[in-house]
């Protein structure tokens, strides 16, 4: 690892004053992707600061039609959570799958939306849920933060504070882990909406990351059951080969996963 | 056998120190002084060095020195060698290639060290690694087997023409050709067995130190067998004479093989320690264990098989490349050629077999032994032939098997191995029991109901262990004896200590040990401390490889003890006024047979160190040393049997059940003999499902990590189901046979022969992941 | 180099420390506390794992800054005096361990898996709440039968104080 200036600021306001200061700052949540690749000597931030202990960023709350997880709240702390049960526990089964034990009492849901990797767990469920990005700046959809390949609409020293996500009828999560890192191999998220709308997200198949996938929502949405998409064909095209898993065996698990998931659903 | 001898499941003595974080390991020692190493390596897998400047490096802040590999060569640092000579087919020698620690010209593998910083801290000997700049020139690189034999690849070596080390054969091949000729059947595969890394979970580590008015070096290094690296280390790398060079192997984390070998890292350590005149500490991390561990497997076979009208076995041709890597580690030459072809007869009655092995160079990592080293290799091609057959012949498995199984002993097959002992029928019996093999047609149906597609698949293996009749292994190439050493010490208040030359790196020798102590002598094995790892304290000996240390390690102990007890017995008889041969040892005394008169072990040895009353002519002391070369190999056999569920939509394998049946002759400690064979199975089964090393087209290694290497994690595997038959081995005292490996030789075939039954396509390569298995299945849509 | 103070198996400690210092090192380099081992460099293989403020984490992956003010235990702070931690007896009595180097990670991972399930474990879930924790010797049969043996013991330890 190369020379640091680790900060443990207290609040909000204070992290971000710091990340301006610095020359080439990063922020630190959990820890699990920002310290392994520090460590392999791929990021060298002049100053880290760490988000884990701001007060005002951790909590799980359910509002009205909403369940609203701050930022910095550990999967453990989700993994927990009555209300996180009750209200979506698609989530909770996504985090109890999500890498390992240790990890889960460290990782944060906002450190994983920030970094937005290809194969992560949680965007797709914050894309099929339609939840709301809060920042310290903004919100903003979840149509409009990812912008693909480790990519967020997150500008430089911005937030974020907290993921609303709208308490869907439905909603389920199914994953096909990969054998070593454990990420999704490809996994997909469904949801259908109080409104009757049918979403579906698929993470760790493309090369951009998450992706929602058209010909499984207007599948679903006509028809709510696994069966439905017995004829649907995925296009292996824009779709992630490398030695765990070739474009078109991930094309086929966005299908197999997207039914197991409906089916976890109910 | 008393509650601590053997054949019991004792406790392991040594738990304690590891369950409370005080195990000692290379990396948990600091010495006063200790400076640190960091390798600058190539990220290259084939280049020419043009130039390294290290004058930015050595002004960064803590650096104590920066030494190249042009330097090691100038100090006459000797250049890495492989101790296994083999002969090719035309009667010329192997072509090996040189190998310098570091390398002053060309890099032949991504991760080849060039240079080394050593600083004060680990950071900064990282930091000021970064700031070594290295030219390189680009040359094209042969990454794997199929690109190191095509006409017109670049060539590694310019003594290797072609990149061929040796092509080498065994057997008769006019009399093999001819079975084939006249076979009613014969079977042939294309088989690859997968690249593997060893990933001992403790990485590497070196720490040298140089005494500089004694002109002597000590070594603390994560090393199998110590006693063999410092002779390597003395006697061809020129480092130090044997008698200046202590080599330490303390507690080891895990070795698997990969700890065997003499590796570039502890000569520069050592080099390095009298350059700098400071001791200098190098631990490897994960990554460059990845880069510069030697790896394991890694062959292209085609294999056929003969069979008669009565499905009876009449001929088996096998052509293999295996790939070496850049250069030949310390035994790499005999892991593909005296450790696998002569296994290829199997457990059968198998008349003729020609086998040629063409072993490579390429722009890799160096190959060597990993965990069976070439006998898992053969038993999977024996053993995946012997189910195709049964599958193309329609007959059942286990029937086609026992038609063929070898049943009177001993048993010389065509390929240089004579099979001493051996029940192979009963190890199947015993599996197919413990797997009700009967009920698996309606198991089947019934998971097929449910949408899942079940197999159960076979695999008989056979290996050689009790590595090695030095006699035997010289003939036949080797560079060394494979005998093993002990010293027994009866101390004066009789306690006991066992030094020995084997060194446990999670085999448990500090109980096993005790526990043939306790057989003997009826004292507790708190009263024994095993002494190994140390050259400096134990004589000689080869270290633990090959599942020898029970075979051949044990029975020096045994032969040490005989001599003990003999003197023992002539000094209680002297003190008790009885004859030598009335005294009899029971629960730690000395006993004249049918009388209460006794004497106790510590009296004995007391008396034996006060000499004030021994036997006329008796030197004073309790200590004797033996040294044992075993007269055969031995035979560990088995039959294992899994039976597997494969999601058809996914291609995912989930275990039903995988019983194991093994006969290892007498076992020493039950306990940690079926902790041997889960290690072993774990791996096996790794290989066959999980894990596989693969090279990019540009010689880069894609499976660096364990983010990209799928390591076999306890939800990957099932709990197993272990069984013992027992043949007692006719070639040692004690009848054992060893444990180490035979799960890792036995697994792979079991499995693929389940997942191939469970999906009715027998074209599987491994690791079998889900992709390969869903591709199976359905074809390349 | 700033200091870094925290509770270490019991006794404050504190540590002057450049702030890319993780964990492992300080308790390794600084502490003297070895057991902690370091066997892979991408935060999986577990056998860094120690409990900070009770939780199993690996401390292979957090900065010694992160660690300050918190209180840590670590393989040597488990047992009271010669009396063996359930866990750790656990892994002795049942052949849990070979080489050794894993089983610290392993034993500290285990004692946070049986806190948070109590008696409700399985050998599946063990299976699962072990996928942070790899070990190459024993293939995990020996290592998930200790851990079911210790649920039991702790249990009987917890309803004994």
């Amino acid at each position: 690892m190369y020379q640091t200036t680790y900060h443990r600021p207290s609040s909000v306001d204070e992290a971000a004053a710091l990340f301006a200061k610095g020359s080439e700052s990063k922020y630190l949540a959990g820890g699990h992707t920002l310290i392994p690749v520090m460590k392999q000597r791929l990021a060298s931030p002049s100053d880290v600061i760490d988000l884990s202990k701001i007060k005002e960023l951790v909590g799980i709350a359910l509002s009205g039609d909403a369940l609203i997880i701050k930022a910095a709240t550990t999967y453990f702390d989700i993994l927990r959570s009555a209300d996180a049960k009750k209200a979506i526990p698609a989530l909770v089964h996504l985090v109890s799958v999500l890498g390992d034990p240790q990890v889960r009492y460290r990782g944060t849901i906002g450190g994983s939306i920030a970094n937005n990797d290809p194969a992560a767990d949680f965007p797709a469920a914050v894309v099929a849920l339609d939840a709301t990005v809060k920042t310290n700046k903004r919100s903003i959809s979840a149509d409009d933060f990812f912008k693909g390949l480790f990519a967020t609409a997150l500008e430089d020293g911005e937030i974020i504070t907290a993921i609303s996500f709208p308490l869907p009828a439905k909603a389920g999560y199914s994953k096909m882990r990969h054998p070593a890192s454990r990420f999704a191999l490809t996994a997909v998220f469904v949801t259908k909406t109080k409104s009757g709308d049918v979403r579906a997200a698929a993470t760790g198949a493309s090369q951009n990351g998450v992706m929602r996938v058209p010909a499984i929502e207007s599948a679903l949405k006509a028809n709510w059951s696994p069966g439905a998409l017995d004829n649907v064909r995925i296009s292996a095209d824009g779709l992630l080969t490398d030695i765990h898993g070739s474009s078109s065996y991930r094309a086929n698990l966005i299908k197999v996963m997207a039914q197991r998931a409906v089916t976890a659903a109910g | 056998m008393g509650v601590e001898g053997i054949g019991a499941s004792v406790v392991r003595k040594e738990d304690r120190r590891f369950i409370t974080g005080k195990g000692r390991y290379v990396d948990d020692i600091k010495l006063v002084g200790m400076t640190f190493a960091q390798f600058v390596r190539s990220p290259h897998a084939h280049a020419k060095i043009k130039s390294i400047d290290t004058s930015a490096a050595a002004k960064m802040p803590g650096v104590v020195g920066v030494l190249t590999g042009k330097e090691i060569v100038e100090d006459k640092i000797g250049n890495l060698i492989c101790g296994w000579a083999i002969t090719s087919k035309d009667g010329t020698g192997m072509k090996m290639g040189a190998w310098p620690a570091m390398a002053p010209e060309t890099v032949r593998f991504v991760g080849q060290a060039v240079a080394v910083v050593i600083a004060e801290t680990k950071n900064q000997a990282r930091d000021a690694a970064e700031a070594v700049v290295v030219d390189y020139e680009e040359l094209p690189a042969v990454p794997d087997i199929r690109a190191a034999i095509k006409s017109g690849a670049p060539q590694l070596h310019p003594e290797a023409p072609g990149n061929v080390i040796y092509d080498w054969t065994l057997g008769d091949e006019a009399a093999t050709d001819a079975a084939f000729k006249s076979a009613a059947n014969v079977v042939s595969l294309d088989i690859t067995n997968n690249r593997l890394v060893p990933n001992a979970m403790e990485p590497r580590a070196a720490i040298a130190e140089y005494n500089e008015a004694e002109e002597h070096f000590t070594l603390y290094t994560t090393s199998q067998n110590p006693h063999v690296a410092r002779l390597v280390l003395s006697a061809f790398y020129n480092i130090a004479q044997e008698h200046k060079l202590r080599v330490v192997a303390p507690d080891v984390g895990g070795g698997f093989g990969s700890k065997i070998f003499i590796y570039p890292e502890e000569m520069v350590a050592l080099w390095a320690s009298k350059k700098v005149r400071r001791p200098v500490k190098w631990t490897g991390d994960r990554s460059e264990a990845f880069l510069t561990d030697a790896h394991g497997r890694d062959h292209l076979t085609k294999a056929e098989m003969a069979f008669d009208a009565s499905n009876k076995i009449t001929g088996l041709r096998v052509k293999t490349y295996a790939n070496l890597g850049a250069y030949m580690s310390l035994f790499s030459s005999s892991v593909p050629t005296y450790l696998y072809a002569t296994l290829l007869s199997g457990q059968y009655n198998i008349p003729n077999i020609f086998a040629e092995v063409i072993s490579v160079y390429t722009n890799t990592v160096p190959v060597d032994a990993y965990r069976g080293a070439g006998r898992p290799e053969a038993s999977f091609v024996v053993e995946r032939l012997m189910e195709t057959a049964a599958r193309q012949l329609k007959v059942d498995p286990g029937e086609l098997r026992r038609k063929n199984f070898i049943t009177s002993f001993p048993h010389q097959t065509p390929v240089i191995m004579a099979y001493d002992i051996g029940d192979f029928g009963a190890s199947l019996d015993s599996a197919m029991k413990a797997i009700d093999y009967a009920g698996f047609p309606a198991r089947k149906d019934k998971a097929k109901s449910e949408g899942k597609l079940r197999g159960i698949g076979f695999s008989c293996y056979i290996e050689a262990c009790g590595i090695a009749p030095s006699k035997a292994v010289g003939s036949l190439g080797a560079g060394v004896g494979l005998w093993e050493s002990a010293e027994v010490r009866v101390n004066p208040v009789g306690t006991i200590e066992i030094l020995t030359g084997s060194h446990s790196h999670g085999q448990g020798h500090e109980t096993t040990f005790c526990q043939l102590v306790a057989e003997r002598l009826g004292v507790p094995i708190s009263q024994v401390q095993i002494v190994h790892g140390d050259t400096d304290k134990v004589q000689f000996g080869m270290g633990t490889y090959g599942s020898r240390s029970a075979a051949v390690g044990l029975t020096a102990i045994l032969k040490a003890m005989e001599k003990v007890e003999s003197k023992a017995k002539k000094i209680a008889a002297h003190q008790l006024e009885a004859s030598e041969d009335d005294i009899v040892i029971e629960n730690g005394e000395f006993k004249v047979t049918g009388t209460d008169k006794t004497i106790a072990l510590p009296m004995v040895a007391l008396a034996a160190y006060t000499a004030h009353n021994l036997p006329d002519g008796m030197e004073p002391g309790l200590k004797e040393g033996a040294f044992y070369d075993p007269t055969n190999f031995t035979f560990p056999a088995g039959a294992y049997i899994c039976e597997l569920e494969v999601d058809p939509g996914t291609g995912k394998t989930s275990f039903v059940n995988f019983v194991a049946a093994d006969d290892f002759g007498r076992l020493i400690n039950p306990m940690i003999v079926e902790g041997q064979v889960h290690g072993g199975l774990a791996q096996g089964i790794g290989q066959a499902l999980l894990e596989g090393a693969v090279y990019d087209s540009s010689g880069q290694l894609v499976t660096a990590s364990f983010m990209d290497y799928t390591m076999p994690r306890a939800d990957d595997l099932p709990s197993f189901k272990l069984n013992h038959t027992t043949t007692l081995c006719p070639g040692n005292p004690l009848g054992v046979k060893g444990c180490g490996e035979a799960g890792a030789i036995g697994a792979s075939a079991a499995v693929i022969n389940a997942i191939t039954d469970a999906i009715g396509n027998n074209r599987l390569e491994m690791p079998a992941t889900p992709d390969r298995v869903w591709h199976a299945i359905h074809g390349n849509a | 180099m700033p200091t870094v103070k925290l509770t270490v198996n019991g006794r404050a400690v504190s540590a002057d420390v450049e702030d890319r210092t993780l964990l492992v090192q300080l308790l390794r380099d600084n502490l003297n506390l070895t057991g902690t081992h370091v066997g892979c460099d991408t935060s999986q293989c577990g056998a860094c794992v120690v409990h900070i403020d009770g939780q199993a984490v690996k401390s292979c992956t957090v900065l010694a800054g992160q660690a300050s003010g918190s209180n840590v235990v670590t393989i040597e702070g488990i047992s009271k005096g010669d009396e063996l931690h359930p866990m750790q007896a656990a892994f002795r009595d049942n052949h849990g361990l070979q080489c050794g180097y894993c089983t610290p990670g392993m034993i500290m991972s285990a004692i946070d898996i049986v806190n948070r399930y109590g008696g409700k474990l399985d050998e599946d879930t063990v299976r699962h709440e072990l996928e942070g924790n790899i070990c190459r010797c024993t293939g995990y049969h020996n290592i998930v039968k200790s851990v079911l043996d210790a649920a039991g013991r702790m249990k009987v330890a917890q309803a004994a104080e």
